[in-house]
């Protein structure tokens, strides 16, 4: 069933590529906190040194609206974004290359950010991309280590062929503070696992998703269900309604990543599920969203499965946490290095950095980064259209391992990176280990983290190079 | 055009410090050192000096900027001191400053320092700096090891050639120099080193080792330029004779063109031939018989042999490892260690590179001393592969100039 009509148009995802093992959680903690145990089996993602909410939303963005229209409205809904007062969504915008005048709107304070969102714009009938995108970071030896995940995820809404449309919903809030983070914080504050099960949400979910499925004039339950919900509770919560979870094995793999859930869990859905099928939507965070979707054409690909599938498990806890910032190494002098950013410069090349936007000369076709004045190969003035560099596809040309250089993560892999056209960058790779590059290795960009400048809590952004992956690759 | 200023500045007095950690030492103290050398040996008076050029690349916990540091060490009453400063060429850049100023005819005799005080920053390595407000944003925080390893890489790639068979010509190399430091009582690094001990060093930036690094080091070197004429007046009889004075920089395209391979110094290529046309020199491989390049790394000088065109393309591998470059080979190379153990005071290393050519060609140095050489070249390169300042000077005899 394809027809012309409004709802989901397209989904996308982002999973970084690091995993923590529950086992590596319980044997390092074990000596502690010997319940830890329970995590065995399961990982959970995390995002490298250099990724954060909003480098993952602009990845799950990108792998949604790959070749779409422009998009008039964003929501990018999360807990984790870097800044409190510049605008997130913005930087995602310009990373993207969506117009200036596109509505944008940051939302959070909750885990149903996103859910929420999906839902206003499903049932306004507006066009819109909602990028759900979560970096919460646990206490070392709280369950959370080994169960919060990092990932994000985009869902498009608007008018043209859906994959899939909504058949129902029920959206209830409580002030039932089960876990809770104040402004500034790095960590949540959770309480008793079982009174939030037994008092709390198992109750409120059935009345909720009862009013859903009336709705959505469905007698029992949707063909399938999904749970947001960190692990344990998910499992609890689908047991009082009766049905599996089919989020359990996504989770059991990438964790539970909080206000990205929603999202991911729906991507999930569209790829397990058949055409046709309804899917319930769970998501718990003060009160419950209960979304009720039916499938029309199943996801064209496995994207999210490939990308739960491609990580890679670490086996030094200390890297994990240093990655992470949890741990503080001596870093040397050679870090004391000023990272202030020059915001005038910024100001006058943020399409450049921001988008990775090139020059391409209108007299002899050479592409180049940074555009520039005058034209690199024939010298032509003022001859460069702006050229969006970020899809091109790129080869390594050549490369170091530098361990000398100050990065969070030695040695600073980097090198000159061609892009065809003419054009030549030297770039910083990431996602890439010592002795995997090779001159000739195609390469995909990657929106990323450049600096930290930790005096004043500012970090720019930019480009990196990462192997490219095969099919699937945002 | 112009036919440039071969045979019309001559050097009459050069001076060297000591090169190494000089925490003994401070910028005024290195200046001093070498200009009382070069000063004596001119046989001139400090008040002679009409004009002074000051080659310093890292002013910052060093010698701060301008022209005022050199004035002040040595107290030059009111002569105009300009600083100059182009990246690792910053110790040619002066020379060239001054050797234009008495090709012009501006002044008679003029002084061209440079000077690096490194080790006062408290770490190792070269001082970390900012690339410039733009490149900051999107340029890798890279080091200058990291970004000359990448001429390895991209060499390997280019001539089809394995990396442990270019690790072992670069592993000659440095063994090379630090054998030839061993004579040169002014070298930072005095020991000699094998190839095994090269090839097993620790990784700064793949694939070059700790010892394919050159040292870190303080030290000070200046030349006093006059015109052949003058040189004759004051008695002199053999005079070393600028032949050529080439400065080539990158302007963009090697940082953002395929174009560019990677695996050599497009610049010093350009250099290069500038300045054998300069000197009148058609073959070099035959015609020069010292060199001193800028072997900041191994791979370095291993890609300049084909950039100065002594070494075939794709050559060079097998031609070092034939000795060829050694001291007791056709064309030697860092005779006194280069920047590699001799040391590189950023600043200062152009002209130390001129002060080894001088001393060889006046049959004063030493225990290193070649057989009668005529023709030097010297060759710094600024910067990074792919954005970079290169120099190339020829130094000879006057009286052999063709």
């Amino acid at each position: 069933m394809s027809e012309s009509g409004f709802g989901i148009l397209s989904s996308g995802s982002y999973v970084p590529r690091g995993r923590l093992t529950g086992e590596l959680v319980a044997e390092t903690h074990g000596w502690f906190d010997p319940s830890l145990k329970s995590t065995a089996g399961t990982s959970r993602s995390f995002g490298s040194w250099d990724e954060d909410a909003l480098t993952m939303a602009v990845e799950a963005a990108r792998s949604c609206i790959d070749g779409a229209d422009p998009l008039s409205r964003v929501e990018l809904a999360s807990t984790s974004l870097p800044y409190a007062d510049r605008s997130n969504v913005g930087v995602l915008r310009e990373a993207l290359g969506l117009p200036e005048t596109a509505g944008l709107t940051d939302s959070g304070g909750s885990l149903r950010a996103a859910s929420s969102a999906l839902l206003r714009a499903l049932e306004a009938g507006q066009s819109c991309l909602i990028v759900a995108s979560d970096c919460v970071d646990s206490k070392p030896a709280s369950v959370g280590e080994a169960t919060l995940g990092h990932a994000a995820a985009a869902i498009r809404v608007g008018t043209g062929t859906p994959m899939a449309i909504l058949r129902g919903s029920a959206s209830r809030h409580q002030d039932f503070v089960d876990h809770y983070r104040a402004a500034g914080e790095r960590f949540s504050y959770t309480l008793e696992a079982r009174w939030t099960r037994d008092a709390g949400y198992r109750r409120q979910t059935a009345e909720t998703h009862a009013a859903a499925m009336a709705q959505a004039g469905i007698a029992d339950h949707a063909d399938r269900l999904v749970v947001s919900a960190p692990p344990a509770l998910a499992k609890a919560i689908a047991k009082s309604l009766g049905q599996d979870d089919l989020g359990a094995t996504l989770s059991a793999r990438i964790g539970y990543c909080a206000a990205a859930q929603p999202l991911l869990l729906l991507r999930h859905a569209f790829e397990q599920a058949q055409a046709g099928e309804t899917i319930a939507l769970v998501s718990i965070g003060q009160g419950i969203d209960v979304i009720v979707l039916e499938l029309t054409a199943p996801a064209a690909q496995n994207g999210l499965a490939a990308q739960a599938d491609a990580g890679a498990e670490e086996t030094n806890y200390a890297r994990y946490l240093t990655l992470r910032r949890l741990l503080e190494l001596e870093e040397g002098i050679r870090a004391e290095r000023d990272n202030r950013t020059a915001q005038a410069a910024f100001w006058r090349k943020h399409e450049a950095i921001t988008g990775f936007v090139g020059g391409r000369c209108r007299a002899c076709g050479t592409l180049q980064f940074p555009p520039s004045r005058v034209c690199v190969e024939c010298g032509a003035e003022d001859s460069q259209t702006p050229q969006r560099m970020s899809a091109l596809p790129g080869t390594v040309r050549s490369f170091t391992e530098d361990w000398l250089a100050f990065t969070p993560n030695p040695p600073l892999i980097f090198g000159n990176v061609g892009f065809g056209d003419g054009a030549n960058v030297m770039m910083e790779f990431t996602d890439v280990s010592p002795g995997e590059l090779e001159v000739g290795m195609p390469v995909a960009l990657r929106f990323r983290i450049k600096d930290f400048d930790h005096r004043r809590r500012f970090r720019r952004y930019f480009w990196k190079p990462a192997p490219a992956l095969g099919g699937g690759d945002g | 055009m112009a036919s440039g200023i071969r045979d019309r500045v001559a050097i009459i007095g050069m001076g060297c410090s000591r090169f190494g950690e000089r925490w003994d030492s401070g910028p005024e103290d290195l200046m001093l050192e070498a200009f009382d050398e070069a000063i004596a040996d001119a046989g001139i008076d400090k008040s002679d000096i009409e004009a002074a050029w000051l080659g310093v690349f890292f002013q910052e916990q060093s010698t701060g900027k301008s022209g005022l540091p050199l004035s002040q060490a040595l107290k030059l009453r009111n002569v105009p001191v300009t600083r100059v400063e182009n990246l690792c060429a910053t110790g040619t850049e002066a020379l060239r400053g001054a050797a234009y100023a008495v090709a012009a005819g501006a002044c008679d005799i003029a002084l061209a320092m440079g000077v690096e005080k490194l080790k006062d920053t408290g770490f190792g390595g070269l001082p970390e700096r900012s690339k410039g407000a733009m490149e900051d944003l999107w340029l890798p925080n890279s080091t200058a090891p990291g970004s000359f390893a990448q001429l390895a890489s991209a060499y390997a790639a280019t001539h089809g050639r394995d990396m442990k068979v270019l690790k072992r010509a670069m592993a000659h190399i440095s063994v090379k120099s630090h054998r030839n430091a061993l004579d040169n009582p002014k070298a930072h690094l005095r020991r000699e080193i094998t190839e095994e001990q090269v090839l097993d060093a620790p990784m700064v930036a793949y694939p070059l080792g700790v010892l394919d690094c050159c040292g870190v080091s303080d030290g000070a070197a200046c030349a006093i330029v006059t015109t052949p004429e003058i040189a004759r007046r004051l008695g002199r009889k053999d005079i070393v004779a600028i032949k050529a004075l080439q400065l080539s920089p990158s302007y963009g395209y090697e940082l953002s063109n395929d174009g560019w391979d990677g695996s050599h110094t497009m610049t010093t290529r350009v250099a290069a031939e500038r300045a054998y046309r300069e000197a009148g020199i058609d073959d070099p491989a035959n015609e020069i018989d010292l060199l001193e390049v800028h072997d900041c790394f191994s791979i370095t000088e291993l890609v300049l042999m084909e950039d100065l065109g002594v070494s075939e393309a794709g050559r060079a591998v097998d031609d070092v490892l034939d000795g060829r470059y050694d001291r007791d080979g056709s064309l030697p190379c860092q005779v006194d260690g280069g920047l590699k153990c001799f040391g590189h005071p950023i600043g200062a290393s152009g002209l130390r590179m001129a002060y080894e050519i001088y001393l060889q060609l006046l049959g004063r140095a030493g225990n290193r001393q070649l057989e009668a050489p005529s023709v030097g070249l010297a060759q710094n390169l600024g910067g990074i592969p792919s954005r970079n300042v290169a120099s190339v000077a020829i130094y000879g005899l006057a009286d052999v100039s063709r």
